[in-house]
Parts: structure tokens; sequence; C-alpha cells
């Protein structure tokens, strides 16, 4: 029972599917929502807090047999600009990517606009990124922006 | 351009415009062509916009269409809940276009993608008012025959006035250079001059409204709204540093006009009414016209 079993543990290897590494553990539930995680039956492990040498504390997530577009997967960008994709098969990685911040997002985020439509019927959110470097997001319905600072996710 | 909505005046290219544009003058030759003689207009105004609200209703009227409205207890059945989807979608089968004012930002984006008829925005809260747009472009391009390469010169509240924010965002297809008159704090905002800046357009900021007077052709006054400064003080000093008289304009050019959405409560004084260059009581006729044009133009008739 040595430092080395732990490790294993924590990295313990799928044979087929996606890692999802280098989550900010604040987002890790939001990744976990945003990709509906909770619909999915594939076997899912979740590491919460775990020690980085990068970032101090960070989330993983392995999922066994479950692959994604590049336009699902970049929607986690939003809450994880770090995050690193890992493609496996056999137990080898194959691709290894990071995640890039969208050209449009759909109903994860908020308006800002308390008078926006969005925020007074039942509507589904939608933006179109016009800044990716420092994440302004313009609404697709009162046009308005929602900036970093005031972005809260659905 | 049949069967399609107008939410934002950037939801027209150049083209459309100007072709828009033309068509508001034939309209203009002949007010009266009863070519809407089959169709059903809804207005649905979910806040009061007395002047728009005629003005689409008279449009309608000279095209010989029929038009149907609110009544005050259908306007009840809203406050009762109803959604505004099922609210555009049961008036969808009544008529064959709706125009519509509702006080929410992005109701009318909304309602045009829930609607089967096309939707003509009439302002939806404080974002856009595509149809006012139409009518300052029309103004300017009847006043100065053209609209590529004129001064515009805007004054008063730039920062929150919607109707500055599309015309500043129209006149950008024509190489206008821009004259930016207002206090500090209501200065146009980055997100319109980002349009300036993308078409590498001349725009210059003043604070003091003579200095831009004899380079403008048009020269576009808005109100300064006390609610819009946080700190009353500021708003008494700047209340009456943006009005307009008639002693102002002793050098200006020959064609230069003033033009004002409407209504007006201090900020051009009394005595340019009766100038050559006051234009804002004609803008509300071609008004009539743009919107006849745009009527038209979308139901493709
Ligand atoms: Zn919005």
């Amino acid at each position: 029972m040595t430092k080395m079993l732990r490790r294993e543990l924590k990295v313990s290897a799928i044979e087929n599917g996606t890692v999802i590494d280098h989550i900010p553990s604040k987002s890790l539930f939001q990744v976990v929502r945003i990709l509906n995680l909770e619909d999915l039956d594939n076997q899912i492990l979740i590491g919460a807090n775990l020690d980085s040498q990068k970032y101090g504390k960070k989330g993983i997530l392995k999922l066994s047999n479950k692959f994604f577009k590049s336009e699902e997967i970049n929607k986690i960008a939003l809450v994880a600009p770090t995050a690193t994709i890992i493609v496996i098969k056999d137990f080898h990685i194959i691709e290894k990517s990071n995640v890039t911040i969208p050209d449009e997002v759909f109903r994860i985020v908020k308006c800002f606009n308390p008078n926006c439509i969005t925020n007074q019927e039942k509507v589904k959110t939608r933006f179109t990124v016009v800044d990716k470097r420092n994440l302004r997001l313009q609404c697709h319905y009162c046009e308005r922006i929602t900036a970093k600072d005031n972005m809260t996710f659905i | 351009m049949k069967s399609k909505s107008l939410i934002s005046i950037s939801d027209f290219s150049k083209e459309e415009i100007l072709q828009l544009l033309d068509r508001a003058k034939e309209f203009e030759k002949e007010p009266i062509q009863r070519i809407l003689e089959n169709y059903v207009i809804a207005t649905l105004f979910f806040e009061p916009s007395t002047r728009t609200r005629l003005s689409f209703e008279s449009a309608v009227s000279r095209l010989g269409g029929k038009i149907i409205s609110f009544t005050d207890s259908m306007t009840s059945s809203v406050q009762k809940g109803e959604s505004l989807k099922d609210t555009i979608k049961t008036v969808c089968s009544y008529s064959d276009l709706i125009v519509m004012r509702h006080p929410r930002e992005g109701s009318a984006r909304f309602a045009s993608e829930v609607a089967s008829v096309p939707v003509i925005n009439a302002g939806d809260g404080a974002n856009q008012h595509p149809t006012q747009c139409l009518l300052d472009l029309y103004s300017i391009f009847k006043t100065q025959k053209r609209l590529d390469d004129l001064n515009i010169m805007m004054v008063g509240d730039l920062k929150y006035g919607r109707t500055v924010h599309s015309l500043v965002i129209a006149m950008c297809h024509f190489n206008t250079t821009f004259h930016l008159v207002s206090p500090t704090e209501l200065k146009l905002p980055g997100s319109v001059k980002v349009h300036i800046k993308d078409k590498n357009l001349k725009y210059y900021q003043y604070t003091d409204i003579v200095e831009a007077i004899p380079k403008a052709d048009i020269i576009y006054m808005t109100r300064i709204q006390k609610e819009r400064f946080s700190d009353p003080i500021e708003y008494e000093k700047v209340k009456n540093s943006y009005i307009l008289t008639a002693e102002m304009l002793y050098t200006i050019k020959p064609d230069m006009k003033v033009l004002h959405p409407l209504p007006r409560i201090n900020e051009i004084s009394e005595d340019v009414d009766e100038l050559p260059q006051a234009y804002y009581f004609n803008q509300a006729i071609n008004g009539i016209y743009v919107r006849q044009a745009l009527l038209a133009n979308i139901l493709g008739v």
C-alpha cells in the first residue's frame, strides 16, 4: 500500500473513451452539467480536488466508450478553458487536444440583461462570442454583451 | 425579401436599404396604392406608442390592408400570464404580418422565430426600432439627394439613445464622417463605435455643440433625460448646454437640415422651427412612405 497504488487509483486507465483532464476544481460539476453526463449510462470516473502541478487543484473525468464532437466538447471551454481532452483507444492515447472557445454559445449561459426576453419568458439563451480572448458574449435576442465578470451559468 | 422579418437595422444589407428607400420614393409620388387589399396586418402593441402605431396603421390603410389589434380585454389575457410565444402563435393564424412593440429587449427577435408570418419590430425595450432608423435614412436621402460621403452631426444622449445607435450603424455603409456631440457621461458606447472603426471611418467627439455645426450636412438632435444621470447636479450642469438655437446656425452648409426623432422637450429652441433647416416635422410623413415600402417589400407585393 504505497504511494504507487494510490497514484494508480487516481489515474486508473480506461480502455476506450475520453478523459477530460485539468478541469479547474470549482468547475468540475459545471462541466458534468454542461455535457449532460447525468443522462449518460456509460461508466464514468469522477476525480475531484486532485493535486495538479500546474493548477494546484484540478478535476478529471474519465468516460468509457464516450467520444465527443469538437463543437460539443468546446462548450466546456467557457468554464474550463484549461481542460485537456484525451481520446483513448485500446488503452492508448490517440489524441490530445485543448478546448477552444466556440463561436456560438447555446443554453448554458444566462443573459446579463434583466430586461432581456430570455430572463422574462421561457426562451433558451443564445449568444455569439464577439471576443474570445476576453470572453464577451453578445445576446442573440437583446444584443447586449454579457462579459466574463457578470457571466452566470444556467 | 419576401417573408423576411425586420428586427434590427443590421438585418438589412446596404443594397436592401437602398432598394427600400427607392420604393419609399415611389410611395411618396403615389401614396395611395391598394396593393394590400387581401392582407390582414396585426399591430401588437404590448406597450403604448401612439406615434409609431398611427404611422403603421396609416401606412396599412393607404395600401388598402386590414388592421387587427389588441383591445383592452386581449391585453388582459396577456396580463393573465399567457406567454409571448402563445400570443404570437395565435395571432399568426389571424394575420399575414405582425407589427409588434414590446417592453422587453429581444422580444421581437424571439417572436420572429416562433411566428409563421413575418414580424416587423416597432421597438423592443431599449434595443432596436428599425423603422425609425429607416425613416431617418429616408429623410437624409431626400434632403441630401444621397447617402454617401456625408458629415453627420449627432447631439445629446449618444450613450442610451437607441435611434442614434441604429443610425450610426446604418450610416457606416455610406462612408460617413461622424461628429459626435455629448456630455462626457453620455458618449457613444464602444459597442457602437466599433462599427465605425471596422469601416475605418472618421469620427470626432465634442462636448461643445457649436464647433461642428459648419461642417454638418445633417444635425441629428436627441433628448437628454434626467434619469440617465446618477448625479442630479451633473444633469443640471449639462441640460442647457445641448440646445440648438437659431443664432447658432449662421455658418452652415446650404443644404444642411436638422432632424430629431421627436418628441422634443427643449433641445431645439422654437426659433429654429421657422428656419428652412428645420426638417423634424417633415420626418413624420416620411415614416409613412418608408413603412409602406417595408410592408410591400416584406409581403412581396
Ligand atoms: Zn439578452
